[in-house]
């Protein structure tokens, strides 16, 4: 169970060495993504995607607030 | 999009996962910064002028009136800064004794941080605004945005 969180928690994660995931395609992340976001697209998370992903430490995942 | 890679991350044996189900809208509405092509454009939080003059709903319109100086308005807010109106110059020059709860204007449009400067200044010229306020998503006020610095931002003059 993952647990939702807004922007202030968000920037304590990041404080805390969290990695932050933009979901969205290449293109919309390249427009604009959070400081220091990886993209991994929806479609393209899968096991060999999220081995660039360390289990030892917080992951936050986001798109847009409507999608 | 978000609760599905959550989800999927579970699947494949991640324990500390977190949504962030308002995204990327949210984190640039509240005036955080963001990184990538888009974000190099000037976005109208860059160029809003927070030190414009505010007043509280009980204050008198004199008072508002010597706090407004210059500016010809007067912000209206409580403790928090969240924006519940704004005095105007017909408000300000009415009855000093008036209460600014009972003559502000309420429902004045406000736009969030991360609305480039292209697109306000788009606005305030269908609209024929000269000045515009800038509030994060939960409506505190992050400060007033005058047409000149908007067009010296985009780089053009009416």
């Amino acid at each position: 169970m993952h647990k939702i969180v807004g922007h202030e928690e968000v920037q304590r994660l990041m404080r805390d060495g969290a990695q932050i995931v933009e979901v969205l395609p290449r293109e919309e992340y390249g427009e604009a993504h959070l400081p220091g976001a990886i993209n991994i697209p929806l479609k393209e998370l899968d096991a060999k995607t999220a081995s660039s992903l360390r289990r030892d430490r917080a992951v936050v995942v986001y798109c847009d607030d409507f999608q | 999009m978000s609760p599905r890679a959550a989800w999927r991350l579970h699947s494949l044996g991640f324990t500390d996962v977190y949504e962030y189900s308002a995204g990327k809208a949210d984190w640039g509405a509240v005036g955080l910064p963001l990184e990538g092509k888009a974000a190099k454009s000037v976005r109208v939080k860059d160029i809003a002028r927070g030190d414009v003059p505010t007043c509280g709903l009980a204050d008198t319109v004199g008072s508002a009136r010597m706090h407004a100086g210059d500016w010809g308005t007067c912000i209206v807010v409580n403790d928090e800064r969240v924006v519940f109106g704004r005095l105007f110059k017909e408000q300000l020059e009415g009855d000093p004794n008036a209460r600014v709860g009972d003559v502000m204007r309420p429902g004045t449009s406000t736009f969030r941080p991360n609305v480039s400067a292209v697109e306000m200044l788009d606005y305030m010229d269908r609209r024929h605004h000269e000045t515009s306020l800038v509030t994060t998503s939960d409506g505190r006020l992050v400060g007033l945005v005058l047409r000149e610095d908007v067009e010296r931002a985009v780089g053009r003059r009416r």
